[in-house]
């Protein structure tokens, strides 16, 4: 009997395979400007995967947890950027 | 006075969507604090000042919408079926294109357009010339190039900004 | 109600391939230009479309807090940081000269440098 959590767990799968493959990108990335987006992709999908824990454990807080992080992030990606470009 | 205006009506979605009540108290709490943000961060900026607010404007917002939405998917479309075929066909490039737009706010939301469109992102702005890395380059010369990838969002820019 | 549960975790999946599909485009793409093209931006639209999956899925909650806000707030800020970050970040790369790949076809942005069009930015 398939039902929608079951859909739910095969795209949590799925994300758990991009993570992965962004993992790989990460530590092998010839210059490290392929790191930061590596690491920018891994950002978005955990967004994503948080959002998901907070509909399951029907939390909303966790929700906020993912609006902060993605502004951390975008903080973060702005800040190396201006490091690689001008070194602070 | 636009722009104060502008950036109350801002803040005050973002407070409504974040509290999701329409209660008098919150109301109230809301507009005190958006009106004081407005006057401390956007009493001198001129951020704002070359928005329309027309209703033709505002009817032409949700239209931009939905061609941006539409360009999306057509383009996260493309771009899949060059990451899933085996061969891995792409053929990069930057070309150069010149916009019309005359406003800085107007040549933000096209940078920001193309940029979030895949297969194509803005990468140098100069003046009225944007550089443009393309990930499927078919035209090189600035004429054809523009046509393919400005002008459908420009007409509609246009009438939002001036 | 069940169908909206149903249209959710659908929508949710479809966020999931798109997700996965730009993961595997940042690991086959050979340059740091097309690898943004494809990791970054593709991902874009699965997230948003994994948002609104997860703000259906939730639809029997609806009343206990505001999902539908926290959503929007979420796809708003996603669309307006992400080409933002991504084009500091390609901008960086390219005057700091970070190769592009053999098979790029043309490079107007070198050729306007080198007659002096565009000046570069300074590194301090």
């Amino acid at each position: 009997m398939i039902s929608p959590d079951t859909l739910v767990f095969v795209a949590v799968a799925m994300m758990t395979i991009a993570l992965l493959l962004a993992m790989i990108r990460f530590s092998k990335g010839p210059s490290i400007v392929d790191r930061v987006v590596a690491f920018d992709s891994l950002t978005i999908t955990t967004l994503v995967i948080i959002s998901i824990v907070a509909a399951l454990s029907n939390r909303m807080i966790y929700f906020d947890v993912a609006i902060v992080y993605g502004l951390l992030s975008f903080i973060g990606v702005i800040v190396v950027a201006k490091y690689i470009q001008k070194g602070l | 006075m636009k722009n104060l205006f502008v950036s109350f009506v801002v803040l005050m979605i973002a407070w409504l969507l974040l509290n999701w009540t329409l209660d008098p108290i919150n109301l109230l709490i809301g507009s005190g604090l958006s009106i004081a943000l407005s006057f401390i961060f956007c009493s001198k900026c001129e951020l704002f000042t070359s928005i329309n607010l027309t209703p033709k404007a505002f009817l032409y917002t949700f239209l931009y919408l939905g061609v941006f939405l539409i360009e999306l998917i057509k383009a996260n479309i493309d771009v899949t079926k060059r990451v899933l075929s085996p061969s891995l066909p792409i053929n990069p490039g930057i070309v150069k294109v010149k916009t019309r737009l005359k406003s800085k706010m107007a040549r933000l939301i096209l940078a920001d357009s193309i940029t979030l469109t895949p297969g194509t992102f803005t990468l140098q702005v100069e003046g009225d010339t944007f550089y443009i890395h393309w990930i499927n380059v078919e035209h090189t010369d600035v004429e054809t190039a523009t046509k393919e990838l400005v002008s459908k969002f420009e007409k509609y820019l246009e009438v939002l900004y001036d | 109600m069940e169908w909206i549960k149903w249209l959710g975790a659908v929508m949710l999946l479809m966020g999931a391939f798109s997700l996965l599909v730009s993961a595997i485009g940042l690991l086959r793409m050979p340059d740091v230009y097309n690898r943004v093209q494809t990791g970054t931006k593709a991902s874009t639209l699965g997230a948003i479309v994994s948002f609104i999956g997860v703000g259906l899925y939730q639809y029997e909650n609806w009343g206990d807090g505001n999902w539908v806000g926290r959503v929007l707030v979420l796809i708003i800020f996603i669309l307006l940081t992400n080409p933002v970050s991504s084009h500091v970040l390609m901008r960086a790369a390219y005057f700091m000269k970070v190769p592009l790949t053999k098979l790029t076809k043309t490079d107007k942005l070198k050729e306007d440098i080198n007659n002096n069009i565009v000046k570069e930015p300074e590194n301090e």
